[in-house]
């Protein structure tokens, strides 16, 4: 494999605390060093960084590529390309796609996928349970086997109390964390929206915080007698980031993720029936933002992801209530990110951990580092380069943003995989 | 950005009593009076809307909602095409927006519709093509505004201007697009002082904020109330966990004549119907003297009619500034 | 823009004797008089006055009637046809104050009819301007003046009545 040398950039790597103008020297897919070369190293390509950020390719935690299922939506092969298009190297694609990812067949299906896309890695997120239906423990050894890293409850609930137990105490028997959604389903029955002002205005069913929280609690009880790791993904309530916070607190196992649109985003972006701003979670009150906001600054939320939903146009052109959840957001992670720091919430590093070392230490992966021997995934951002959000200008078959028209700072220059240019610009 | 004026603030489309300039509101009612006298007639008909073509899509069965739309179009001698979606057998792929563009290669000038989902109507007038109105005839929970109108309609026409009123909404205020639309409409005319009563699991989380005063005891609520509006219960809300039963609900939110007692003397009682007899309404009050519920209906011809006479009026070039001048 | 004002009793005397003269042809019995909103109605009275005419006064509102609405759309006051009274077999007096495309007392024939059948229909005018587009002239009228596009007649009122003719610069 190529030598490349990253030149002149601001190499930030969070977790070995490195932040400094130097080379990154890449071989054999690998981060060989950083400063000067190592000896007898003879970059066969090399990369101007100079005024750039060099930093670990983004590991994002939910990005649902829409295949196997919807390839009207979206497809493995463009949304990992359009990821690493965004700095993303690490993607979680969660298991409810169709079939169900239950089984190792459909691993493979994903991975051989993934490979020929020279894009972003996807990693499967196994089903927690046989067609995610809450009832049969899914073949997780087998799953773990075929290379899926985590379980996951794909969204859709364990709500048998029971058989959450038994999964999170079968995961652990090998040492799979498990990605759980808190929500409770006869709560969220129907609700598109979170139970506030904008909802009565508009008329639209309603979903209370409760939703998240009487779920989240149930989980934290059933994880703290299992004892496994567990990931809470998508957090939308301010109650939930500090249930989360009291849990790290009593040292439990439990990490936990913020989807980005919630960091920025409230109820009142539903207004006019904006179906963009459909979203499950849905966005709650300007206050649940805020916390959620010193949440990802405190470090309760140790990583933000994208939750990329991409949807074809006839999801998002209809009535609210027959609208699809979801945000395409793979495009867009890394400059709203970098806007967290603009905005005074977060520092360069921190910011960058939330989207690298953070999600990845989460699940255990190894990613989201510069550290020599790690893997050469690699993100060569101009922080000032600004670039307006337009159909045209996102890679992903989803058009469907709240962001459309809106200029962002942050532009992905390079993006590097196992040590290959993957993305140039 | 309302998606119902145009830029010199005329009625495009009627989505919402939401956000109407009160000298709107008010033209409405007031074109609504003129009507009156049309349906008084011996021809209880006028040529406003001869040649145009309005179409009823009905998504949600409502048969009487349905005929005085159709009557007031039929006296305004517009041709009137009734689509009910719910019973026709409308395949399943076919979008809504599909749906849409078909009806309007049959150059129809207006859409009157009703549909289960909250924001169908602004999504409907939102795509519909230029110079086709749209009239909502409810949606989901989000609006009913020819209700709101022919309410605050019969409350003019009943106890003259609204200033000094105190109105009680009771009931399903939680599920009811007729109570937002006569939230919105009431104070929007300027009403005193709007109240909703109604247990806490039929109260929409923050209604306050849309300017009424909330109570859950129905004898504070109706304490010295001018106007009574009683909603409809749909029953099968009364099934579920929202209440216990048709029984208790009637004992605590019904209205009877023990009840109407604490009001003002004078007061009116109203109901958008079909009136639930002993649930909502104390079959004695509905026929009561204080009950105004047929005139409702009656004026709902007239209020329709000038709906529908303004949103499909002046859509060719820039109106002159005064009718009167090109009169002659 | 100049402004100059027309004397309106003269025209109104002129017209009632015009209508005596007509009815006493006609020998049709009493007639009723139906003004259109809202300067006809003010000549109306002015003539119910003038002829002594016994049964109320009728008032019609042409809005409904007008076959301009899809363009212009309904004026913003619109008011209430009143006619109290039958209208079938007798003759009725129809004012208005000018007539000038002749739409507004066509419309106003066809409100009337909604109301019954009369047995004739009298058009009376203060002012009969040119420039007809249908083919309706009245019977009787208080002037007849030529004017130019750019001039504008205004009936005031309704007390006292005033007919101002501006004139907008060329």
């Amino acid at each position: 494999m190529s030598r490349l040398t990253i030149h002149g950039g601001r190499v930030v790597d969070p977790e070995s605390g490195r932040d400094e103008v130097a080379d990154l020297h890449i071989g054999d897919g690998r981060v060989l060093a950083i400063g000067p070369a190592p000896d007898g190293f003879a970059a066969e390509a090399r990369l101007d960084a100079a005024g750039q950020l060099v930093i670990p390719g983004l590991v994002d935690l939910a990005a649902r590529l829409r295949e196997p299922g919807a390839t009207r939506k979206g497809g493995i092969i463009p949304e990992a390309r359009a990821a690493a298009g965004g700095g993303v190297t690490t993607l979680l694609q969660p298991p409810d796609t169709s079939p169900v990812t239950d089984t190792p067949s459909v691993v493979e299906l994903i991975h051989s996928r993934a490979q020929s896309a020279d894009g972003a890695r996807v990693r499967p997120l196994g089903a927690l349970t046989q067609g995610l239906a809450g009832e049969r423990l899914a073949e997780m050894a087998a799953l773990r086997d075929a290379g899926c890293p985590a379980m996951a409850d794909g969204g859709r609930p364990v709500t048998n109390g029971l058989v959450l137990r038994r999964a999170l105490e079968y995961a652990a028997t090998f040492s799979l964390p498990v990605v759980l959604t808190p929500e409770d389903p006869d709560l969220a029955a129907g609700g598109h929206v979170h139970d506030g002002e904008t909802a009565t205005r508009l008329g639209l069913p309603s979903q209370p915080a409760a939703t998240e929280t009487a779920a989240l609690a149930r989980i934290l009880a059933i994880a703290e007698e299992s004892g496994t790791p567990v990931h809470l993904g998508r957090l939308s309530t301010a109650r939930g980031v500090e249930m989360v916070a009291a849990a790290q607190q009593a040292r439990l196992p439990v990490t936990a993720d913020v989807a980005i649109h919630q960091l920025l985003f409230t109820e009142h972006d539903c207004a006019g029936y904006d179906t963009r701003a459909h979203v499950r979670p849905p966005l709650r009150s300007s206050a649940d933002r805020d916390r959620l906001r010193r949440g990802v600054a405190d470090g309760t939320l140790q990583a933000v992801c994208s939750d990329h939903q991409p949807h074809d146009p006839d999801a998002k052109d209809c009535p609210f209530a027959d609208s699809e959840p979801g945000i395409s957001g793979v495009d867009t992670l890394l400059a709203l990110t970098l806007r967290l720091v603009d905005e005074g919430l977060l520092s360069v590093p921190e910011a960058i951990r939330r989207v690298t070392a953070g999600p990845a230490r989460a699940l255990g992966l190894e990613a989201g580092t510069l550290a020599p021997g790690a893997a050469a995934d690699v993100a060569v951002v101009d922080p000032r380069a600004r670039w307006r959000v337009t159909p045209e200008s996102l890679r992903s078959r989803g058009h469907n943003t709240l962001l459309t028209g809106w200029d962002l700072a942050g532009t992905v220059t390079a993006t590097v995989v196992g040590g290959r240019t993957v993305h140039v610009r | 950005m309302s998606v119902q004026l145009d830029a010199q603030g005329n009625l495009r489309h009627l989505l919402t009593t939401e956000g109407l300039p009160r000298e709107l509101l008010t033209r409405i009612l007031d074109t609504a009076g003129s009507f009156s006298g049309v349906i008084g007639k011996s021809v209880k008909k006028v040529p406003l809307l001869r040649g145009r073509t309005i179409i009823n899509l009905f998504f949600e069965p409502s048969t009487r909602t349905r005929t005085t739309f159709e009557l007031a179009a039929q006296r305004l001698s517009a041709d009137v095409l009734n689509i009910d979606v719910a019973s026709s057998s409308t395949s399943k792929g076919e979008s809504l927006l599909d749906m849409l563009r078909n009806l309007e290669a049959m150059q129809c000038d207006a859409f009157v519709v009703r549909h289960a989902d909250s924001g169908a109507a602004e999504f409907i007038a939102r795509h519909a093509a230029p110079g086709v109105a749209v009239v909502n005839a409810g949606d989901g929970r989000h609006a009913h505004p020819t209700q709101a109108l022919l309410d605050a309609f019969t409350i003019r026409h009943e106890k003259g201007a609204l200033e000094p009123l105190t109105i009680a909404i009771v009931g399903d205020i939680l599920h009811s697009r007729v109570a937002r639309s006569q939230i919105h409409a009431l104070r929007g005319l300027g009403a005193g002082e709007i109240r909703a009563i109604a247990p806490r699991t039929l109260q929409p989380r923050g209604i306050e904020q849309l300017g009424v005063r909330l109570y859950e005891d129905m004898d504070a609520g109706l304490e010295g109330a001018d106007v009574v509006i009683m909603l409809r219960l749909q029953r099968e809300r009364m099934r579920g966990a929202l209440l216990p039963s048709e029984g208790e609900f009637f004992s605590r939110y019904g209205l009877t004549e023990q009840r109407l007692e604490r009001t003002h003397p004078q007061a009116i009682v109203m109901h958008p119907g079909p009136v639930n007899r002993g649930v909502e309404l104390d079959p004695r009050v509905a026929d009561g003297p204080r009950s105004v519920i047929l005139q409702q209906v009656t004026n709902g011809i007239a209020v329709r009619m000038a709906v529908m006479s303004m949103v499909l009026g002046g859509q060719g070039e820039a109106a002159p500034a005064s009718i009167e001048e090109v009169a002659g | 823009m100049s402004e100059r004002e027309l004397d309106v009793p003269p025209l109104l005397e002129r017209m009632a004797a015009g209508l005596t003269r007509e009815l006493e042809r006609r020998d049709g019995g009493p007639p009723i008089l139906v003004g259109v909103h809202t300067g006809g109605v003010w000549v109306a009275q002015a003539l119910h006055e003038r002829l002594r005419a016994r049964p109320p006064l009728g008032t019609l509102e042409v809005a409904f009637y007008r076959d301009d609405h899809a363009t212009s759309g309904l004026k913003a006051a619109v008011r209430t046809s009143e006619v109290p009274f039958t209208v079938d077999g007798r003759t009725v007096i129809l004012c208005d104050d000018i007539i000038h495309t002749g739409r507004t007392a066509r419309a106003a024939l066809n409100a009337l009819f909604d109301y019954g059948r009369p047995a004739a229909v009298l058009l009376a005018v203060l002012v009969d301007r040119d420039a007809r587009e249908l083919p309706i002239q009245p019977d009787v009228c208080g002037e007849c003046l030529e004017l130019a596009a750019r001039q504008r007649l205004k009936l005031h009122g309704p007390d006292p009545l005033r007919l101002t003719l501006e004139e907008a610069s060329p």
